[in-house]
C-alpha cells in the first residue's frame, strides 16, 4: 500500500448551524483511486473544498501530501490538482493563454509550462484547438481543458469532481484512461461522481457519503458483501430436479430455486463451489453453468444512502 | 528578504491583473466608454474651456476662466476612473456568478495577491485612460489657448485622480468580495458613489474658490482612506466567505442573538454587567482611549495656534461686565431649569449618535474629528483670551471645567467605542465574519454608551445647567 496522501480524521463542517459534513474519516493512498459517492447535498463538494484548503473545517483535521489543510494552505494547494464541479473557464481567453495563466499561478517556468501544455493538450485531443477562444469550446472540450488545468503542475494529489460529466463516450473513455495512467504514476486521486459504473470501473475503493456522514468505505466487493450479503451463486442444471438444495455442502445456504436452477449464498465461493460441483456430479446431475449472480454498485449505493430501490407505480 | 517578499506579492498580483487587463481589452463594453472618455470627452472639455474663456473675457471676468480650466482638468481625469468602480464591483462577484472563482481560489496565490491583483486590474485601464485624457485635454489647451497648468496643480490633479481611483477601487473590491452577486455589489456601491460625489462637489468648490493648497489635505485624506481600505480589503478577504456563502440573506434573529449575547456579556445582574464593563470592555479600549486623549490635547493646541493666525475681533473679547451679562443671558434663555437640562442632554446624546453613525462609515475618522472639534474650539477661545491678556484658567474654570470634567471622559469613552466600531473592518476579526465582528463591536459600543457615556452626559448636563452658570457668574463677577 502506498503512502497516505489524503488523510481526513473526524472532518466536519458546520455552516451557521447547518452540519454539512460530520465526522468524515478517510484516507487515499498514493497510487489509489477512491470514488466519493453520495446524493446531491450529501457533503461531497464541501469535503473536497475542505481538502483543497478552500473551506476551514469546523472539527477534525485533514492533511494533504503531508500538509495540514488549515495550517499550510499554500503548500496544500501547490500539491493539489482540483477539477471543480463547474469548470468556469474564462471564455474570452484562448486555451493556451488560459493554461499559461494557471501555470504561472502555480509558479511553473515558461519552458516547463509550454512543454506540459503541449503534452496534455495532445493527450486530451485538444492540440488542434489550442488557439481557439474558450467560448467556442464544446462542453466536453471545456471539461477536458479544466482537467488539463488541474494536471498542469503535476500534483501528487488530485481531487476530481465529476471528471467525465459532460463528455461523449469516447472522450469519457479517454479521460478514464488518463486517470488510470495517473494512478500508475502513484498519484492519489479522489473522484466525486454520480456515475456508478465509472466509479466501479476506476476506483480501488468507494466511499459513500450520506447527510454529511460516511455511510460506507471499502472496495466494491467489500461493500457488496456488507450491504448485499455474501456472494450469491447460481447453478443451472441440464434437467429439472427436486430437492437439489439438499445436495449443498454445509457452508452454502440455499436462497431460491426453480425447476432446473438453484441460488445459494456462500462466504467462501473458492472452496464451496468445487464441493457443490462434486456433490451434483456425484448425484448424477449435469451442471450447465455455475456463476455468481451479478450485483451492481447501484444496489449497494441505494442501500447505503437509504433510498428506495424501486419506484412504485 | 522584505524586498523579495514584496516583489513576490506584486508578482503574484500581476499574474492575476495581467489576465484581467487582457480580458478587459477584449471587451468592447469597457473599451468603448474608455475610448470615448479618453479622446472625445477631453476634446469637448477643450471646446468648453475655450468657449468659456472667450465668453467671460468679453465681459471682463477672466477669473471665471482661470478657475474653470483647472476644474475641467480634474473632471477630465475623474470621468474615466469612474469606470474602475464598475470593473472593481464585478471583480469577485462576477467571477462568482460565472463560476470561475473556485479554480482561481484553488491556486497557491495568496489572499493578498488575489486582492491586489483584482485591484490592479480594476485600476490599470481606467487610470491609464484618465492620464491619457488629461494629456489630451492639456495638449488641446496648449494648442488652442496657449495655457499650461502650474506644475504643482498638475501634480495635485494627478495625485487626486490616482487617490480617488484607489479609494473607489479598494472599496469596490471589498464590496465585491463580500457579496454574492454583481447586482448586490452594484446596490452597495452607493456607499462609495455618494461620498465620492460629495467629495467631487467639495473639490469643485475648492477649485472655484482658488484655494488649491486645500487640495493637498484632500490628497492626504484620500491617501489615508486608501491605505485603510486596502488594509480592510486584505483583512476581510476570505476564500471561505467567497465560496461558502450562497445568499445575501439578512438573518435578524441571528443578528439579534449575537448582539444580545455580546451586550449582556453573560451577566445576570446589573452589578455583574457593570463588573464586566469595567473588567473586560474598558481594558480593551485602553489603547484607543490613550490615543484619543492625545488627539484631544492636540486639538486643543491646534485651536490655540489658530488663535494667533485668525484672531477673534477685539469687540468679542470685551469682558468688563461679563458676569452680569452672563446672568442676564441665563435668565433670559431660562436655561437653568429641568427643560434646559433635558435640552443639553439630548443635544449631547444626539451629537454622540451622529458621530457614531458617521464614524461607522469612515473607519471612525469622522467621529474622532467631530469629538476633537469642540476641544479645538475651546483651545481657539483660550488662545484668543491669552492673546488679549485675559486669565485663561479663570475663564476655563468658570465656563467649561465644571461640566467638562465629566463631558470629556464621556467623549473619550464614546470616541473610543466608535473608533473600535469603525475599525472592525480593518482590524483582524479573529476568524469571524465581518457581520459577526461588527455586531460584537456594536454591542460593545452600546455597553459603553448605556453604561457610562449617557449617565456621564446626564450628570454633566445637570452640572452645566445648574452649577456652571452659577459658578461662571460667581467667578467672572469677581465674587
Amino acid at each position: 500500500m502506498g503512502v497516505a496522501m489524503i488523510e481526513a480524521e473526524g472532518l466536519g463542517k458546520n455552516f451557521d448551524g447547518f452540519l454539512a459534513v460530520d465526522d468524515v474519516t478517510l484516507e487515499v493512498n498514493a497510487g489509489e483511486v477512491v470514488a466519493l459517492l453520495g446524493p446531491n447535498g450529501a457533503g461531497k463538494t464541501t469535503t473536497v473544498r475542505m481538502l483543497a484548503s478552500l473551506l476551514r473545517p469546523t472539527r477534525g483535521r485533514a492533511r494533504v501530501a503531508g500538509f495540514d489543510v488549515e495550517a499550510s494552505p499554500t503548500q496544500v494547494r501547490q500539491r493539489l490538482g482540483l477539477l471543480t464541479e463547474h469548470h468556469g473557464l474564462y471564455t474570452r481567453m484562448r486555451a493556451t493563454e488560459y493554461l499559461v495563466f494557471f501555470g504561472r499561478a502555480y509558479g511553473l517556468s515558461p519552458a516547463t509550462l509550454r512543454r506540459r501544455c503541449e503534452a496534455w493538450m495532445e493527450t486530451f485531443g485538444l492540440a488542434q484547438d489550442a488557439a481557439r477562444r474558450l467560448g467556442e469550446y464544446s462542453k466536453g472540450m471545456r471539461q477536458k481543458l479544466a482537467l488539463v488545468r488541474a494536471l498542469l503542475h503535476e500534483p501528487p494529489v488530485l481531487l476530481l469532481d465529476e471528471p467525465t460529466s459532460a463528455m461523449d463516450p469516447a472522450s469519457a473513455h479517454q479521460v478514464r484512461q488518463s486517470i488510470r495512467l495517473l494512478r500508475s504514476e502513484q498519484r492519489a486521486i479522489l473522484i466525486c461522481t454520480h456515475n456508478l459504473m465509472e466509479a466501479e470501473a476506476l476506483a480501488d475503493r468507494i466511499a459513500i457519503i450520506r447527510a454529511g456522514r460516511l455511510a460506507a468505505v471499502g472496495t466494491v466487493d467489500e461493500l457488496k458483501r456488507t450491504f448485499l450479503g455474501e456472494p450469491l451463486m447460481e447453478i443451472r442444471l441440464a434437467q429439472a430436479v427436486d430437492g437439489a438444495a439438499g445436495l449443498l455442502p454445509p457452508h452454502a445456504v440455499a436462497i431460491a430455486s426453480g425447476p432446473n436452477w438453484l441460488r445459494y449464498r456462500t462466504g467462501d465461493p473458492e472452496s464451496v463451489n468445487p464441493q457443490v460441483l462434486l456433490a451434483f456430479a456425484g448425484a448424477g446431475l449435469r451442471v450447465v453453468t455455475l456463476s455468481p449472480v451479478e450485483r451492481s454498485l447501484e444496489e449497494v449505493y441505494l442501500k447505503a444512502v437509504g433510498a428506495p430501490a424501486e419506484i412504485s407505480p | 528578504m522584505e524586498r523579495v517578499a514584496a516583489r513576490g506579492m506584486l508578482g503574484g498580483a500581476w499574474i492575476v491583473a495581467s489576465r484581467e487587463i487582457r480580458d478587459q481589452l477584449r471587451d468592447w463594453r469597457i473599451l468603448a466608454p474608455i475610448g470615448l472618455l479618453t479622446l472625445f470627452f477631453p476634446l469637448l472639455m477643450n471646446f468648453t474651456a475655450s468657449t468659456a474663456v472667450d465668453f467671460v473675457n468679453r465681459y471682463g471676468a477672466p477669473i471665471v476662466a482661470d478657475r474653470l480650466i483647472p476644474f475641467l482638468l480634474m473632471v477630465v481625469g475623474f470621468f474615466p476612473i469612474s469606470i474602475s468602480l464598475v470593473i472593481a464591483l464585478e471583480s469577485f462577484a462576477g467571477e462568482r456568478e460565472r463560476l470561475s472563482l473556485e479554480p482561481l481560489l484553488a491556486t497557491p496565490l495568496s489572499d493578498g495577491e488575489l486582492y491586489l491583483g483584482k485591484m490592479l486590474a480594476s485600476l490599470a485601464a481606467p487610470l491609464g485612460a484618465a492620464y491619457l485624457g488629461i494629456g489630451v485635454y492639456l495638449a488641446g489647451l496648449v494648442l488652442r489657448l496657449n495655457w499650461s497648468p502650474p506644475p504643482v496643480l498638475l501634480i495635485q490633479v494627478f495625485l487626486l485622480t490616482t487617490a480617488q481611483a484607489v479609494v473607489m477601487v479598494a472599496g469596490a473590491v471589498v464590496i465585491s468580495s463580500l457579496t454574492t452577486s454583481v447586482r448586490a455589489a452594484n446596490l452597495l456601491a452607493s456607499f462609495i458613489i455618494i461620498p465620492v460625489a460629495q467629495l467631487i462637489i467639495g473639490e469643485s468648490l475648492i477649485m472655484f474658490w482658488g484655494r488649491y493648497s486645500v487640495l493637498w489635505w484632500i490628497v492626504l485624506g484620500l491617501g489615508l482612506m486608501a491605505v485603510l481600505l486596502v488594509r480592510s480589503g486584505l483583512q476581510l478577504f476570505d476564500r471561505e466567505e467567497l465560496l461558502g456563502r450562497e445568499m445575501d440573506v439578512l438573518d435578524f434573529r441571528w443578528a439579534w442573538r449575537t448582539f444580545r449575547l455580546s451586550f449582556l456579556d453573560e451577566a445576570t445582574s446589573v452589578s455583574g454587567w457593570y463588573a464586566g464593563l469595567f473588567r473586560r470592555t474598558l481594558p480593551r479600549l485602553r489603547t484607543v482611549l490613550f490615543l484619543l486623549a492625545v488627539a484631544l490635547a492636540g486639538a486643543y493646541l491646534v485651536g490655540v495656534s489658530f488663535a494667533s493666525d485668525w484672531p477673534m475681533p477685539a469687540a468679542m473679547l470685551e469682558f468688563e461686565n461679563v458676569g452680569s451679562t452672563l446672568r442676564a443671558n441665563f435668565e433670559a434663555f431660562g436655561i437653568m431649569s429641568g427643560a434646559g437640562w433635558w435640552w443639553v442632554l439630548i443635544h449631547n446624546v444626539q451629537a454622540v449618535l451622529l458621530a457614531s453613525l458617521l464614524g461607522g462609515f469612515t473607519f471612525g475618522i469622522v467621529a474622532v474629528v467631530l469629538i476633537m472639534a469642540p476641544v479645538g474650539i475651546v483651545g481657539y477661545f483660550a488662545g484668543n483670551l491669552a492673546a488679549a491678556g485675559e486669565p485663561v484658567l479663570r475663564y476655563l474654570a468658570a465656563l467649561v471645567l465644571p461640566h467638562a470634567l465629566l463631558e470629556i471622559p464621556a467623549a473619550l469613552l464614546a470616541g473610543a467605542a466608535i473608533l473600535r466600531l469603525g475599525l472592525v473592518a480593518v482590524s483582524p476579526a479573529g476568524g469571524r465574519t465581518l457581520g459577526s465582528a461588527w455586531l460584537t463591536a456594536l454591542a460593545e459600543w452600546a455597553r459603553v454608551m448605556v453604561g457610562l457615556v449617557i449617565p456621564l452626559l446626564a450628570v454633566a448636563a445637570a452640572i452645566e445647567v445648574f452649577a456652571t452658570p452659577r459658578l461662571a457668574v460667581l467667578i467672572l463677577s469677581g465674587g
